[in-house]
């Protein structure tokens, strides 16, 4: 792999290539509809007053920026760095997806189409969906597996109320893979008129270098607010890859500095029990849903199933770019287990009074575990993806939740 | 010229459209599978279409997809497609097309997929999720095997590309016959046929028309307006249909054979012109 750091920012290629991933692998179909959107984003991305429109329904509308927080007493607690938080659990909707939904629905808006569609697995993209779609008055379909609308109850009820039609995906394991997948078939049929929000940097072009447009300004914020706090840079990042968008989102802006990255991935059960969703540590690639990445797949091409707690890691996919990052070392991507993420859940809601969602919990995992071994003059940013209470009955569910003590896994003197 | 084009010729002088026949290889299980290919083939059918199963395919409505999973619950691997196809190239001269999605071809190795499929006696290769954007890492392979190169043109597509994309066609050129997936209802057999005709003066090689053509009358309409028709999730809820009653009264796997054979006589009638 010869893609030099200096290159980054030239990535995509004009088919949508990031090094030997991405592109564009669906059927003929769907291929004039992404030639058109792409072309729609390249001009609306340049137009002053498209950006005028998105930057004012981020601050006005969704709350932008979010707060850049120093959590103290968990920094105190764990000993070593200091570990702030970049809130986007308080975003609108509670999580960064809405940055990337009110990009794509004004932009479907510019492009005149009066429907969009989405995929969900947590039900937060879902929601930050069908809100925008609310926002600007247009119909909202959301494909959910069955296992995720039983799994996350109280975004199904949300998604309702805001007026969009769920459809619940019984094929494959009910989950967000499946769900992508109806999307993709749904919209294959109506691509005429329907505006297809895909989730994540993942998907085929121009998708994965549209949302990571869309989510940067988690990563620009945070840099402008540390800068402001502290006069520095921060030494470290740390988020959660499922199929990446916060993760890209807030590393993008500092990709081509000296700031040290880590993607943290579900791990599941463990990594070496087969039951995760570590595409990047424990995949290969392949093509799935349209572009070419890390997936998790048997040796004959057949896609596996997923495991986490969380049903936003919950996905044997990853964006191109992060397998191109994973390629050329600029980004480590290392694994957190379900129990180490209910466990920092719980650890963070009790030293801070912050209710994480299990995916960002994965994140706060790994920054525990890097302070520790840090100097305090050192700052960690980890990315607060979203908020937890939509995760409070899946996680208070889990066997043994009771038991699993956060001063025990940390190892941390209470 | 090669068996494929070769088939339309013939079909052509026998005032006929040609009919091409989709399954999924190995559904719903490996025996069964070569009962219904060799019931269909006796049959007159001119081209067989075989399916490799794959997990997620998302261009395919929910009778191919559980026809996948039916195959693949039987044990269907790449291998064991390739040794279906040698099997039945052993009793048959008909033109083979395999039908695929791209990932487990890359899995198994671009090159040597590619190689193996000639070998096993394959005629054609279509890979549904590889637009002509994309393919540059099959298409020198599949030239080198001798295979032929099987493009789809949708109704989506703009004239300029669709002249484009049946220039890579050696085999015959896919044109998929309305806006969605395999199986949908809903044809309108006039669109269908205006589409045909226009495509059919920029592609150098015959053109098929296929999704979504289900009965004996659409085909009757379509046969005189194109050079072939696919056949697909007819075949292949005929299959799930009669293994259903065999699972649910008893019986012998092979009338879902004959029954499938009856039909390819039936759709095979229709496509005279």
């Amino acid at each position: 792999m010869k893609t030099l750091l200096s290159d980054f920012h030239i990535l995509p290629d004009a088919d949508g290539h990031f090094g030997p991933f991405g592109g564009r692998y669906v059927g003929e179909t769907l291929m004039p509809a992404l030639i058109a959107l792409e072309e729609a984003f390249d001009r609306e991305w340049k137009n002053p007053d498209f950006l005028h429109e998105f930057k004012s329904i981020l601050a006005d509308y969704a709350g932008r920026p979010t707060a850049l927080y120093r959590a103290d007493r968990l920094s105190a607690l764990v000993g070593g760095a200091g570990i702030w938080l970049k809130r986007e659990d308080l975003a609108h909707t509670g999580a960064h997806k809405i940055n990337n939904t009110v990009g794509q629905v004004l932009l479907a808006h510019c492009m005149g189409k009066k429907r969009v569609i989405a995929e969900t697995g947590a039900g937060q993209h879902g929601v930050a969906t069908a809100t925008v779609a609310a926002r600007f008055g247009m119909e909202c379909a959301v494909f959910m597996g069955c296992e995720d609308i039983r799994r996350q109850a109280p975004n199904v009820e949300r998604m309702r109320l805001l007026g969009a039609e769920i459809i619940s995906v019984k094929s494959g394991t009910g989950t967000l893979k499946d769900a992508m997948n109806e999307a993709l078939r749904h919209w294959t049929a109506c691509v005429e008129d329907t505006f297809y929000v895909i989730g994540s940097v993942a998907g085929p072009h121009p998708y994965p270098l549209m949302v990571r447009e869309f989510q940067k300004i988690i990563g620009e914020e945070a840099r402008k607010q540390l800068l402001d706090k502290t006069g520095g840079l921060p030494d470290l990042l740390v988020a959660a890859v499922g199929g990446g968008s916060n993760a890209m989102g807030l590393f993008y802006p500092f990709i081509d500095t000296g700031v040290e990255l880590i993607g943290v991935e579900a791990a599941g059960e463990g990594l070496e029990t087969g039951l995760h969703a570590a595409c990047l540590s424990r995949g290969s690639v392949g093509v799935l849903h349209g572009s070419k990445s890390y997936v998790l797949q048997t040796n004959d091409g057949q896609i596996r199933e997923a495991h986490s707690v969380s049903a936003g890691l919950d996905y044997p996919g990853i964006g191109p770019e992060h397998a191109l990052f994973k390629e050329c070392g600029r980004v480590s991507y290392v694994g957190a287990t379900d129990r180490e993420a209910l466990a920092a859940f719980k650890l963070l809601t009790l030293t801070e009074g912050i209710m994480p969602a299990l995916e960002s919990s994965h994140a706060l995992v790994t920054a525990i575990q890097e302070a520790r071994k840090r100097p305090e003059n050192q700052n960690i940013i980890v990315c607060l993806s979203g908020r937890g209470d939509k995760d409070m009955a899946n996680a208070t569910g889990y066997r043994d939740f009771d038991k699993i003590d956060p001063f025990t896994i940390f190892g941390l003197s209470s | 010229m090669n068996a494929i084009l070769s088939a339309f010729e013939q079909a052509k002088h026998q005032n006929t459209a040609a009919l091409v026949g989709y399954l999924a290889a190995g559904d719903p299980d490996p025996a069964t599978s070569r009962d219904i290919i060799f019931s269909m083939l006796s049959q007159g059918l001119d081209i067989l279409e075989l399916g490799i199963p794959f997990s997620d395919p998302t261009a395919d409505g929910p009778a191919i997809q559980a026809a996948y999973q039916r195959a693949l619950s039987g044990g269907a691997r790449l291998s064991s497609v390739l040794e279906l196809v040698k099997d039945i190239r052993k009793h048959f001269k008909t033109p083979i097309v395999l039908f695929s999605y791209l990932n487990p071809i890359l899995q198994y190795g671009a090159e040597k997929f590619c190689m193996d499929a000639a070998k096993s006696g394959a005629n054609g290769l279509l890979v549904v999720d590889m637009p002509m954007e994309e393919s540059a890492e099959l298409l020198p392979f599949i030239k080198k095997s001798g295979l032929t190169h099987i493009p789809l043109v949708a109704p989506t597509t703009p004239s300029e590309r669709a002249k484009k994309i049946c220039e890579n066609a050696t085999g015959f050129t896919y044109l998929v016959s309305m806006t969605g997936i395999t199986g949908s209802a809903g044809l309108d057999v006039a669109k269908a046929s205006a589409l045909t005709q226009k495509i059919r003066k920029v592609s150098p090689v015959p053109v098929a028309l296929g999704f979504g053509i289900s009965t004996e009358a659409d085909v009757k309409t379509l046969a005189p307006v194109t050079d072939g028709i696919v056949i697909g999730s007819a075949f292949v809820r005929a299959i799930a249909e009669g293994m259903e009653k065999v699972n649910k009264n008893g019986g012998d796997k092979k009338k879902v054979a004959a029954t499938l054979g009856e039909m390819t006589k039936k759709f095979k009638a229709a496509c005279r012109r």
